[in-house]
């Protein structure tokens, strides 16, 4: 299957549903839309499914095509996949479907036709982001994401929803043009160097001088990390969900979101390894106030969104904290984080979501007592909850302790505030949890007939508490994916982990596989 | 401990003698070592998942399955006393859980006669908990759904003590919290209920840090997290990190074990129903700590000023606990706080090192059996009395639920320590190993014996005797026989649990485990100690009974006491010192931050678009439409354009 362009066909399905649906005929209160855009991220999700199962785990970039696009500037058309990029593929066309189903009603109080058309397109450029393997081809999809996650924003949710959308606009745009400068800069050196290139392939093999490395790696941090997001420049994040549907919340904080911590492993680590070394010392405290920042802003919140999108601030600390302490099991917690967050974080928001639906508020001071009505809404939400502060045995648990261990043997003190987290955690969720959900009098309940999660809530949340367990039991699926890209990116970084200072005669049981170490 | 350089050195002599772990795979019977966890595992799985379906079977599967794994454990560990004492070690590697770089942590297991006792103990004792609670919850229309948390429970806590690596340990012990978080907020809709299952999962979450923290220091120093890998080369590490990896786990073991200063989550646990701490927070999960701390002996042999740490805690949680007990007017509480004391007899052994590791083990086993014996007797107490907790509204229960009376008078011999009862002969031999250590610690333990005789004494004489001060309307009644017949095999085994010290077999069976005790001589002999103890228990028992047992007991506690009863009563000002040092300062953060989040962080970004809104608002005023306005402003473009040509071609 390797002439076909697949990736391509991947990301036009989606872009195709897209249009599809936005021509759909307009007839008051008909599902059609939704359903049709179902059906294409449906579509879109079995031809990612194909693709993964002829992936070599160990084959680095894979299913590759390339075509000039603008030749005086060394601009590609290039897409490719390697095991990051799977992963974040992977998660992204779960996620859609799922928050298509969850967003049945959300949707209903716009214009279907335009909530479903902008989550396709979010979808398509999501795809083509975590494909793209030229710079500037990748600096366009980074923006194009800026469309239909603006409107999403803007066009559905709460009241005060415009404002958190041109707040959420500004802000991403101007990481984006500080991203620019370095795009332009890379083609500066690039052309410097011969003729100009931005494919990746070409960049990488690139010698740039170390001041003109830094400037350049500082672009795109700049634009990762406030994608990402990470303190200080984080404000927008809690805004924005807290306005948003909690359908959008998840493409935003769960698949958006994770462009920059993507773009930190593929572009920062990839392109600049010697400035990502250099500015190390500064992420890393940056990446441990998050956490702890993020926790105890979380836990200070009366809005379950906002608190929800705060716990994310904090998890994304952990996940720049394992990729700047340059070890394997760092890299391998961090993408491995990257995905489990999805999958805890959106369960977090839908259910919140059915929640909400049912109180009629989103403030916790004004609920009480929902698992009397509702257990089984109750019970996934402690699920998620728990998810979210790291409970062995669900995904999160397994990508939190490789990032805990990979930031004590680089650090002993930032393994010891990172740690702070899972105290932390604990408070925020089940304090959460007892607000909301226990005591004598419970808040009356808005939706008639069935209180408690109807078959499509069931059927939204199903597949991701089964991932959260089923990842928390047996990861090495993901890992399998994971660790050989962890090792050559590390490889090309040039550093290699550090042996345990006391050696053990026997340290790697039989059956299992080598790595990282030399 | 290791106060005198006589001791230190007594320590570096045993470090020769720390066994190193050695299993062999699993093979023949031991084979099935993994459905003594997949057992309750399914159960809750089916309970939880099956949901009103089976409400009407529920409560026997989830009682089937513990059954089950009693069982198999009994099976097993017959099968291990048929093989010899070198060979007692099993290993059963399930898959790799989780694998990168030279990071590879396997779920496996390991069974040896330190998980033998425990799986034992846990099954068994949970059976008999699993059968009262039939009868117990029989009229809670939520009673599936607590069979499925208690086998929850079952499944984490066997994963715990059969676990061959920390991470393996952190799973059961993580979930061990989970169910006991779900099992103390049963009742949900009592705020205090929800209020006390966090409390618990939160202080239990800050020894956990001490878990992940020692697994991570693991890690970097051996690159593995394996009983097996590290018991091998531990005494290769430095002093510093063995002394740091014995404080965290002793961390970890406080919060777990409800150990000052992580003690207060306990009392206010008392929340849940009561076979949930008769089971979880008295026989088993409570003890886990110990488990810890023996299982790590590997650590704690060659970290004399760990040890030192561990026998601090233990000392003063046994007094802490015990004088919480003598406040006490609600029965489970008091006996909340005996649990806490008794677990720092059980950590003081394990703290003394080879010597007591095995002690500490018998007396866990032991207080297993009378206190899971005393709880459930409260619960039925409880049953009789509508739920009333309070003792003072107790009195002369002897007659009215005679079996219970038994029963729990069994348990009551056996906490005090009255031979042949078994407390007797696991707590004389740990007051007889600290007397030889130190002689402070050894005082201090006689003591609390003392304040135990006292405080059970009371509780026996305001339950069970004296004069009716029953409610209004209250009329008890002995419990079913499913609550019952649970009772009196748990009261036989207190009785009778000592055999196990016969001829030293315990010791023995746990040596190639936890290593060869030291000859450590007494100036005098053991009887002598044993006497003195006696002595001090009798001394307690009369105390009380001058208090109690000769003076009526008002219904309403007196508020007229001295400082040292309001102050038990205030549980030490446990939650007043944690409101003050932790709750109240981090509230304060969390506000702050969140307001500092709003006003100063975002307050910069938006202030900043506020300014460029200002500037725009500023220049709207030079687009005004007016023609005129244009016309000069190009004009000045024009002559700005002339002047610089003018300049350029001057220059």
């Amino acid at each position: 299957m390797n002439d076909f362009p697949w990736l391509t066909l991947l990301i036009v399905v989606p872009l195709v549903g897209a249009v599809v649906t936005a021509f759909l005929p307009r007839a008051r209160g008909s599902a059609l839309p939704k359903q049709v855009g179902l059906a294409f991220s449906g579509l879109t999700l079995v031809l990612a499914a194909v693709m993964a199962t002829s992936y070599a785990t160990d084959g680095g970039m894979q299913l590759e095509e390339q075509h000039s696009w603008i030749s005086a500037a060394g601009v590609h058309y290039a897409l490719g996949l390697d095991g990051l990029g799977l992963l974040m593929v992977l998660l992204t066309v779960v996620l859609v479907p799922i928050v298509l189903v969850a967003s049945w009603a959300d949707a209903d109080q716009g214009s279907p036709h335009a909530f479903v058309g902008w989550v396709l397109a979010l979808e398509a450029m999501s795809l083509a982001v975590f494909t793209a393997t030229d710079v500037f081809l990748f600096y366009v999809v980074f923006e194009a994401t800026l469309i239909p996650a603006y409107f999403l924003i803007g066009g559905f949710g709460r009241p005060g929803r415009s404002r958190a959308a041109v707040k959420f606009l500004i802000y991403q745009l101007v990481g984006g043009l500080v991203m620019l400068a370095s795009v332009i800069g890379l083609y500066a050196v690039s052309s410097d160097a011969g003729t100009p290139s931005y494919l990746l392939s070409d960049l990488k093999s690139l010698d740039i001088g170390t001041q003109t490395e830094r400037w350049l790696f500082l672009g795109f941090f700049v634009a990762f990390a406030i994608k990402a997001p990470m303190f200080p420049v984080h404000t927008w994040l809690a805004d924005t969900t807290e306005k948003a549907t909690t359908g959008t919340s998840v493409l935003l904080v769960c698949v958006l979101d994770k462009i920059g911590t993507f773009g930190m492993l593929r572009y920062c680590l990839g392109l600049f390894p010697g400035a990502s070394q250099w500015a190390t010392p500064v992420v890393v405290v940056l990446a441990l106030v998050s956490i702890v920042y993020g926790a105890f802003v979380a836990i200070g919140q009366d809005d379950v969104l906002r608190l929800i999108g705060l716990t994310s601030l904090s998890h994304f600390g952990f996940i720049v904290l394992g990729i700047f302490v340059f070890s394997t099991q760092g890299g391998s917690g961090a993408v491995l984080y990257m995905v489990n967050h999805g999958m805890g974080t959106a369960l977090l928001f839908l259910i919140a979501g059915f929640m909400i639906r049912r109180s009629g508020t989103t403030l916790i001071s004004e609920m009480r007592g929902i698992e009397k009505v509702t257990p089984v809404l109750a019970g996934v939400f402690l699920v998620a909850g728990l998810a979210g502060a790291g409970l062995p045995g669900l995904a999160p648990f397994v990508s939190e302790m490789l990032v805990l261990i990979s930031a004590f043997n680089h650090a002993w003190w930032a393994g010891a505030v990172a740690v702070t987290a899972i105290v932390l955690a604990a408070i925020y969720m089940l304090w959460m949890y007892q607000r909301t959900m226990t005591g004598p009098t419970p808040t009356p309940v808005a939706v008639e007939g069935a209180p408690d999660l109807g078959r499509r809530e069931m059927g939204v949340v199903a597949p991701l508490l089964l991932g959260l367990v089923l990842f928390g039991f047996f990861p090495m699926p993901l890992l399998n994916v994971i660790n050989p890209y962890v090792e050559s990116t590390l490889a090309e970084v040039g550093v290699t982990d550090e042996p345990s200072v006391v050696p053990v005669s026997d340290p790697v049981p039989a059956g299992s596989v080598e790595g990282g170490q030399e | 401990m290791n106060l005198t350089d006589m001791s230190l050195s007594v320590f570096a002599a045993d470090a020769g003698h720390v066994p190193v772990l050695d299993p062999t795979p699993a093979s023949g019977a031991f084979t099935l070592l993994w459905l003594i966890i997949a057992l309750p595992l399914a159960g809750a799985a089916i309970l939880l998942l099956g949901g009103r379906a089976t409400d009407r079977w529920g409560h026997l599967l989830g009682t089937a399955t513990v059954l089950g794994s009693f069982v198999v454990s009994l099976t097993l560990f017959i099968s291990l006393l048929g093989r010899g004492a070198e060979d007692r070690e099993i290993s059963q590697h399930l898959y790799t859980w989780f694998q990168a770089g030279t990071l590879d942590v396997g779920m496996d297991l390991l069974y040896d006669p330190l998980s033998a006792l425990f799986l034992l103990l846990i099954t068994g004792v949970g059976s008999l908990i699993h059968i009262y609670s039939i009868g117990y919850m029989a009229h809670d229309e939520r009673r599936r759904r607590f069979f499925a948390y208690l086998n929850l429970f079952v499944a984490a806590m066997l994963m715990l003590v059969l676990a061959e690596n920390y991470v393996g340990v952190f799973l059961g012990w993580e979930g061990v919290g989970l169910a006991s978080y779900l099992l103390i907020g049963f009742w949900q809709y009592r705020p205090s209920a929800a209020a006390a299952a966090k409390k618990a999962f939160v202080m239990n979450r800050v020894g956990d840090m001490g878990l992940s923290l020692a697994i991570a220091l693991m890690f970097v120093t051996f690159g593995t997290t394996s009983f097996v890998a590290i018991s091998a080369v531990s005494g290769e590490a430095s002093q510093n990190t063995l002394t740091a990896l014995g404080l965290l786990l002793l961390l970890a073991a406080c919060g777990k074990s409800a150990q000052v200063p992580l003690q207060a989550w306990l009392l206010d646990a008392m929340e849940g129903p009561t076979p949930v701490s008769a089971l979880i927070h008295a026989a088993t999960m409570v003890t886990a700590g110990v488990y810890l701390v023996t299982r790590s002996n590997f650590i704690y042999e060659l970290a004399p000023d760990a040890q030192t740490a561990v026998v601090v805690v233990a000392v003063v949680t046994l007094l802490w606990g015990a004088i919480l007990g003598c406040a006490k007017d609600d029965i489970k509480k008091a006996l909340a706080g005996s649990t806490m004391s008794q677990i720092g007899y059980m950590m003081l052994a394990a703290g003394l090192g080879a010597a007591g590791y095995a002690l500490a083990i018998f007396h866990l086993l032991m207080h297993g059996f009378f206190k899971a014996d005393m709880f459930l007797g409260a619960g039925s107490v409880m049953h009789a009395m509508d739920d009333d907790v309070n003792m003072r509204h107790y009195g002369a229960l002897r007659r009215a639920v005679p079996v219970t009376f038994i029963t729990f008078a069994m348990g009551y011999l056996a906490i005090i320590g009255i031979p042949p009862f078994s407390g007797f002969w696991s707590k004389d031999k740990i007051i007889e190993t600290a007397l030889a250590d130190n002689w402070v610690v050894g005082l201090f333990a006689l003591l609390g014996a003392g304040i135990t005789a006292f405080y059970m004494t009371r509780l026996m004489l305001m339950t069970f005797f004296g004069e009716k001060r029953w409610a209004e309307g209250v009329h008890p009644h002995e419990s079913p026989k499913v609550m019952t017949v649970p009772l009196m095999v748990l009261a036989a085994l207190s009785l009778l649990g000592g055999v196990m010290l016969i001829g030293d077999w315990i010791v023995d069976f746990l040596a190639p485990v936890v290593g060869e005790p030291p000859h450590e001589e007494l100036a005098v002999p053991p009887i002598v100690v044993s006497l003195i103890a006696l002595a001090v228990v009798a001394v307690g028992v009369t105390i009380a009974w001058m208090i109690f047992g000769r003076r009526p007991i008002p219904r309403e506690a007196p508020q007229e006491v001295s400082f040292v009863t309001r102050a038990a009563r205030a549980d030490l000002y446990g939650d007043a010192i944690n409101d003050g040092l932790v709750v109240v300062p981090g509230h304060a953060v969390a506000t702050g931050l969140t307001t500092m989040d709003d006003v100063v962080v975002d307050g910069a970004v938006e202030g900043g678009s506020l300014a460029v809104a200002g500037l725009g608002q500023t220049l709207r005023k030079v687009q005004n439409g007016y023609v005129r306005s244009y016309a000069l402003s190009l004009l000045g473009g024009a002559l700005l354009v002339v002047a610089a040509l003018l300049a350029v071609n001057l220059a």
